[in-house]
């Protein structure tokens, strides 16, 4: 096996599931403040998944008191504690950057119906 | 106690801390090494040890002169010989593995390589020149501009910065810490970007000497 692949293999984390632009998740992650530490939820629709491997990234976009607000997590984290998913939404693009200049009834996704 | 150790550059790609940050390695193969030559103080005038690079190479490949080079010390033939130093008296002698834990985490180590060959590059990529407007008529675009003046001294000065080659060049990138040593494989994990392609040879050495 190529060494990188080795390396990047080990960081991976199994216990993340599986999820695609589009689905509503709740990503919970710890905050350190001092030495303690607490977990806070940011709920959102995840418009973009990124890179591969050990380096992947997803994004997440919320509305919070009406403005656009959106964070991009490394998914193999050590501060990601987990991820829900709310929804799987149905969509027809992997970037879903269109949300951006959307607002209100017009930002709402598709729901998929959980037969699939 | 040798202070250096031969590799080859994997490539790069990032760690994940337990604090969410995220480093950036780059990965190189490092060792193992054997030394195929000491040298001293009385013999040499410096004290350094020759290594090589463990590594499968055709017989044919190697010249005759490097094969005895080799057979003199008893090891295989390497692709990838360099001499780095040595601090201290210690009994390291020919046919001597040197590996990565010579390294530990956190350490400083200057990476020595050979960078990216460009070619032959221009103004603007070479030396950073800023080249001219690309519209509006300006007729100025990637050029160099004046390169000196007229009657005095009536030549360009040596040294004048222009168009030439650029890359493919020893490079030194100096005090790069050591994120990790994975002695397993021999890999050595070091902070930041190193010169050179993936697969180039790379002379990793402790700083500080």
């Amino acid at each position: 096996m190529n060494a990188l692949d080795l390396v990047e293999k080990q960081q991976l984390r199994t216990d993340i599931p599986e999820f695609r632009p589009g689905d509503t998740i709740k990503v919970h992650v710890k905050i350190k403040e001092g030495d303690k530490e607490r977990i806070q939820v940011f709920e959102g629709i995840c418009i973009a998944q990124k890179h591969g491997g050990a380096r992947e990234t997803f994004t997440v976009r919320k509305m919070s008191f009406g403005h656009g607000v959106e964070r991009i997590f490394p998914l193999h984290s050590k501060v990601i504690d987990k991820i829900e998913i709310v929804r799987s939404g149905r969509v027809r693009r992997a970037k879903l950057y269109y949300m951006r200049a959307l607002r209100g009834k017009a930002a709402r996704i598709k729901e998929v119906k959980a037969a699939q | 106690m040798i202070t250096g150790l031969l590799g080859k550059k994997v490539g790069m790609t990032q760690l994940l801390a337990d604090d969410g940050t995220v480093i950036p390695v780059t990965v190189i193969q490092a060792g193992p090494c054997v030394v195929v030559q000491k040298k001293t103080k009385q013999k040499d005038g410096y004290d350094a040890v020759q290594l090589g690079l463990v590594e499968f190479v055709k017989p044919k490949r190697v010249t005759k002169p490097m094969t005895g080079h080799f057979k003199k010390s008893n090891v295989a033939p390497a692709r990838f010989v360099r001499e780095v130093g040595v601090q201290g008296e210690d009994g390291a002698n020919p046919g001597d593995k040197v590996m990565v834990n010579i390294f530990n985490t956190d350490e400083l180590v200057h990476v020595v390589g050979t960078s990216k060959g460009r070619g032959f590059a221009g103004f603007v990529k070479r030396h950073h020149f800023r080249g001219g407007r690309a519209t509006h008529g300006s007729m100025f675009h990637r050029a160099p501009g004046s390169i000196g003046s007229s009657a005095y001294p009536s030549r360009v000065l040596k040294g004048m910065r222009m168009a030439g080659h650029l890359g493919n060049a020893r490079v030194t990138v100096q005090n790069l810490r050591v994120a990790r040593v994975d002695q397993d494989n021999n890999l050595l994990f070091v902070r930041g970007a190193v010169p050179g392609p993936a697969g180039g040879y790379v002379v990793v050495e402790k700083s500080g000497r």
